[in-house]
């Protein structure tokens, strides 16, 4: 073998994979009206001090890959800037699972579909505590009591009125939950037995919504938004991306949440369950997935912006670069039927990116 | 050994898949999964996940934890 350099400069052909069903794909644009676009973001977000516009988040949207930490970089300014440095820690139950009459698609504790999830029955005040001290241990400052019901009856809400304020009194946490739709009797009643914050997602825009759930609709939903609200508890609403949305779509269900404002968002991205009818969809792509913290962030600035299920499975290594497009919270542990990376890797990602650990209620 | 006297192993070690039951699958079950069905006897196991762990149970081969 020759010493002699080649004349020939080695060039290697790289084949990017296509963009999968559903994701868009995102032109090229002139530089300068692309950095416009974000130096016009940062201008409302920092300085002015005002939310973005579906008109504007879409323009975001737009930006091709190559923008995407430029995107995120704002992201975690705006973050810093409206809701200061510190994340927040959950952790969550599922105290009764399966044998939901609803049937959300992505959703594998719906009765409706041949998944491997058992029904199980409303778990005993003792294994609900032993849960709730295990949150504890981790650092956390929120304990979610889930149920996957269409909405409480009366057994089921005199169950969670006992357990709210035994959990809280044992652990110090403060308690959310989950229970489904409501009643205005129901909310009122929450809200005076301790609930501080009450999870109800709208999942996707209402325009999506009818593909994917069919046994209630996303009014319906938007009213437990609003009445958990008007009783004065906090409002946790979350998304689901991945379930072949439209670009558009998102920016619709994120001016939606401006619309409802609530304290806290958890994004999920979707995992697909076998079973369900969204079992053989492919998980969001990782770097897609940051995108669309960063735009989460943009859109809804003030609000506790949580990592919730399928980041593991959707950003594998990219998680902690989410740390930094615009989450401030965490749920860790495991999720109501699938398990979570461990404790002690979220809370050394926190330690490596400098991030404090403390609770966001009531400073937002 | 499971406060029943049952192997717990036999929750985990047999010829079903515990992701989906079958005897076919070379294992289907997903590292952030719980085992979901019993590997001796593919009945769905009845599982209960918990922020730091999982327990699964079999009517007849007893119970399983993460832990």
């Amino acid at each position: 073998m020759s010493g002699k350099p080649t004349d020939t400069p080695v060039t290697t052909t790289v084949t990017l994979s296509a963009p999968r069903r559903g994701e868009p794909v995102r032109p090229d644009i002139d530089p300068a009206k692309a950095r416009a676009r974000i130096h016009d973001a940062e201008v409302a977000l920092l300085d002015d001090r005002r939310l973005l516009n579906g008109e504007e988040l879409a323009a975001l949207a737009a930006l091709p890959d190559s923008y995407v930490t430029s995107l995120a970089a704002l992201a975690h300014q705006v973050r810093l800037t409206w809701c200061g440095p510190e994340v927040e820690v959950e952790g969550i139950l599922s105290a009764k699972t399966g044998g939901c009459p609803e049937d959300c698609h992505f959703c594998s504790q719906s009765s409706r579909f041949d998944t491997p999830v058992k029904a199980t029955p409303f778990l005993d005040a003792d294994e609900v505590l032993r849960a709730a001290e295990e949150t504890k241990a981790a650092g956390a400052s929120e304990f979610c009591i889930v149920l996957a019901i269409r909405g409480p009856d009366e057994r089921t809400m005199q169950r969670i009125l006992e357990l709210v304020p035994l959990v809280q009194d044992k652990t110090g946490l403060n308690v959310a939950v989950s229970a489904g739709l409501l009643t205005d009797e129901q909310a009122r009643r929450f809200a005076e037995g301790g609930v501080h914050r009450y999870n109800h997602n709208l999942e996707t825009s209402r325009s999506f919504f009818p593909n994917v759930v069919t046994t209630h609709s996303w009014e319906e939903r938007q009213d437990t938004c609003r009445l958990v609200r008007d009783h004065g508890m906090e409002l946790c609403c979350g998304a689901l991306i991945g379930m072949g949305e439209s670009d558009e779509q998102r920016i619709e269900l994120l001016t939606q949440l401006q619309e409802l404002d609530p304290t806290e968002v958890p994004l999920n991205f979707l995992n697909p369950r076998p079973g369900t009818p969204l079992g053989a969809e492919r998980p969001l792509d990782a770097w897609e997935a940051i995108r669309w913290i960063a735009l989460f962030r943009l859109g809804l600035p003030g609000v506790i912006l949580r990592y919730a299920g399928g980041r593991e499975v959707t950003l594998r290594e990219l998680q902690s670069m989410g740390m930094t497009s615009g989450i401030n919270a965490l749920i860790v542990g495991n999720y109501l039927t699938t398990l979570g990376r461990s404790v002690e890797e979220d809370l050394q990602m926190l330690t490596d990116l400098r991030m404090p650990v403390g609770a966001l209620t009531g400073v937002l | 050994m499971t406060e029943e006297g049952h192997d717990a192993t036999a929750l985990s070690e047999g010829p079903h898949c515990t992701g989906c039951g079958s005897t076919s699958c070379p294992g289907c079950n997903r590292t952030l999964d719980p085992p979901r069905f019993c590997a001796t006897c593919s009945r769905r196991l009845t599982v209960t996940v918990t922020p730091g762990g999982w327990r699964a149970r079999c009517r007849d081969h007893g119970e399983l934890a993460s832990n």
